[in-house]
């Protein structure tokens, strides 16, 4: 047994949309529904059904537990299909749009390096599913995105082993599509100067009556 | 800014709540008397002898729901809890703060200006709407007394000086309690000094009745975002006494407590007919007058204020969440201080 801190796969898409969420997530344990995250179950339904068979003359495990000692990952594959020698093929669901930065590739990534670790196996690519769209798009492991999805991993323990909750992201449009925003409150803590000046007049009130 | 979801309240004795598809049923002896949605439902609150399906449990569990037993009068008997429940970091600042005499100190501080600026409030809103010259220069001459405390409690060096100071203005202004009831009312309530345990006359059971639903409300705000409710700040702690809880609590007596009690008196929704007078001289409300208040409280939650920190409307019954969140945020070191709720 490797003695990493062992974080959760999903702990680094949070990371790399918004690392105080991901510390929120993970160390506060903050986990608050919205109309976001509901949708997001719903899609997920049939995916942690955890049913597994053949389609189209092809394995199917969804919902398979992944593990990785060598990173110190838990988590689980939304769904992995297993090509004719054997070789996973790991498909990220997602109901949104195509995220701009590396959110899904890196799940992917991440979901890759459990599999081969698992398998023994070598995975040149996988897949995210856009349930909208329902479109497939290929990823190829590049090890430009392997390094990438390394460092990620290794920001994500620093983090959480410093047990340290980092400011609100700048990029204020992403608090907008952010479950937890409520618990988060980027505009409280946005509000230092709010909160020095009600600090400086808290112990004095204007003498009408 | 999230909707404040419904607490449901449950004071009828041998109740039994249940599970039913998407609703909760409360029966009476195995007859339906009630069927609620639980999606609109935050919490469940039971007063007195009241049952309920561990699958109603296990379903609030997994959503979330708070469920909390009191007894008659409020006090706390029992909670369940679910399996994720609070973060151990923020427990562990919460400890370390307290064991710091100058952080224990400061947060001290806050929790009682909050106290006094509210109540002083309450004095200033009676004073307005009161039309008797000589009562109403009374009730300024409290209300000043009080500014002068919190003026004084910026520079209290140690506990025992701000318990003082807390201690001085709860005199003060509860000396002029009849004061603020209208002359009409002051028959049937008559305020005698402040008596907890028992309760000795209407305004201190009534009042009693409402710390406790107060400081229930505390209880479950700090739970929710994971501090733990019995290491407090002001209040020393003693086993089995909820002292943060008490400690945040203060904020809210005059707001939440002493403001709608002095309603439910002045505009005549609770009478003589509303308590229990037992031998030897205790008091307490009725189920009748239990029912008005928890009405009347429900109802005061739902109406808004201007939050000062966050500068948005925000609903009464908010307030000791978005307050408990806030002092998690100081206690992580997520900001710089710990600003306490204040009517401007
Ligand atoms: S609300 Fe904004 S700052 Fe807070 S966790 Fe979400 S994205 Fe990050």
């Amino acid at each position: 047994m490797s003695d990493l801190y062992l974080i959760m796969l999903s702990a680094l898409q949070h990371y790399s949309y918004c690392p105080r969420q991901c510390a929120l997530i993970h160390q506060e344990q903050i986990f608050e529904d919205n109309v976001f995250t509901i949708r997001g179950h719903l899609a997920h339904e049939r995916v942690d059904s955890g049913e597994s068979g053949v389609e189209y003359g092809l394995r199917v495990e969804r919902a398979l537990p992944l593990f990785s000692e060598r990173y110190g990952l838990v988590g689980k594959a939304d769904v992995v299909e297993f090509l004719a020698d054997g070789t996973p093929y790991p498909i990220e669901y997602k109901q949104g749009k195509r995220q701009q930065k590396l959110h899904d590739e890196v799940q992917l990534i991440a979901q890759a390096l459990c599999l081969e670790e698992m398998t023994g196996k070598t995975i040149a690519e996988g897949a995210i599913f856009h349930h909208k769209s329902r479109r497939r798009r290929v990823v190829a492991l590049t090890p430009a995105l392997r390094a990438h999805t390394e460092q990620l991993i290794i920001a994500v323990r620093q983090l959480l082993l410093s047990a340290q909750i980092p400011p609100p992201t700048t990029e204020r449009a992403l608090c907008e599509n952010c479950s937890l925003v409520e618990a988060c409150q980027p505009d409280l803590i946005a509000s230092a100067s709010v909160i020095k000046r009600l600090r400086s007049q808290l112990f004095s009130v204007e003498d009408e009556a | 800014m999230r909707q404040l979801l419904n607490t449901l309240y449950i004071s009828t004795d041998e109740a039994y709540l249940r599970l039913e598809g998407e609703t909760l049923v409360m029966s009476v002896d195995k007859v339906k008397r009630h069927q609620v949605p639980l999606h609109h439902l935050g919490a469940i609150v039971c007063l007195g002898r009241v049952g309920m399906s561990p699958q109603l449990m296990a379903r609030c569990m997994s959503d979330g729901r708070s469920i909390v037993w009191l007894d008659e009068n409020g006090r706390f008997q029992a909670r369940v809890e679910g399996p994720v429940n609070g973060n151990i970091l923020l427990r562990q600042a919460q400890f370390r703060a307290a064991d710091q005499v100058d952080k224990a100190l400061m947060l001290s501080k806050c929790f009682i200006a909050g106290k006094l600026r509210n109540s002083r409030n309450v004095l200033m809103r009676s004073a307005r709407d009161n039309p008797n010259e000589v009562e109403r220069e009374q009730l300024a001459k409290a209300a000043k007394a009080l500014a002068i405390n919190l003026r004084n409690l910026e520079h209290a060096e140690s506990a025992a000086s701000v318990l003082g100071l807390e201690g001085d203005a709860g005199r003060v202004y509860f000396e002029q309690m009849n004061t603020m009831i209208k002359p009409a009312m002051r028959n049937t309530f008559e305020y005698k000094g402040r008596s907890r345990r028992p309760p000795k006359d209407n305004v201190n059971a009534l009042i009693s009745f409402l710390y406790a639903l107060i400081l229930n409300d505390c209880r479950s705000a700090l739970e929710t975002v994971g501090l733990d409710p019995q290491l407090g700040f002001f209040h020393e702690v003693r086993p089995g006494r909820p002292s943060l809880a008490l400690d945040l609590m203060e904020e809210f007596r005059a707001v939440l407590g002493d403001r709608l009690a002095l309603t439910l008196i002045n505009r005549g929704q609770l009478q003589h007919g509303d308590f229990d007078y037992r031998e030897g001289g205790a008091v307490y409300l009725n189920d009748k007058g239990r029912q008005t208040v928890v009405r009347t409280y429900q109802e005061r939650k739902k109406e808004t204020l201007q939050h000062p920190v966050l500068e948005t409307e925000v609903e009464i019954g908010l307030l000791p969440l978005l307050q408990a969140r806030m002092l998690a945020r100081y206690l992580r070191g997520d900001v710089e201080t710990y600003i306490p709720f204040f009517n401007k």
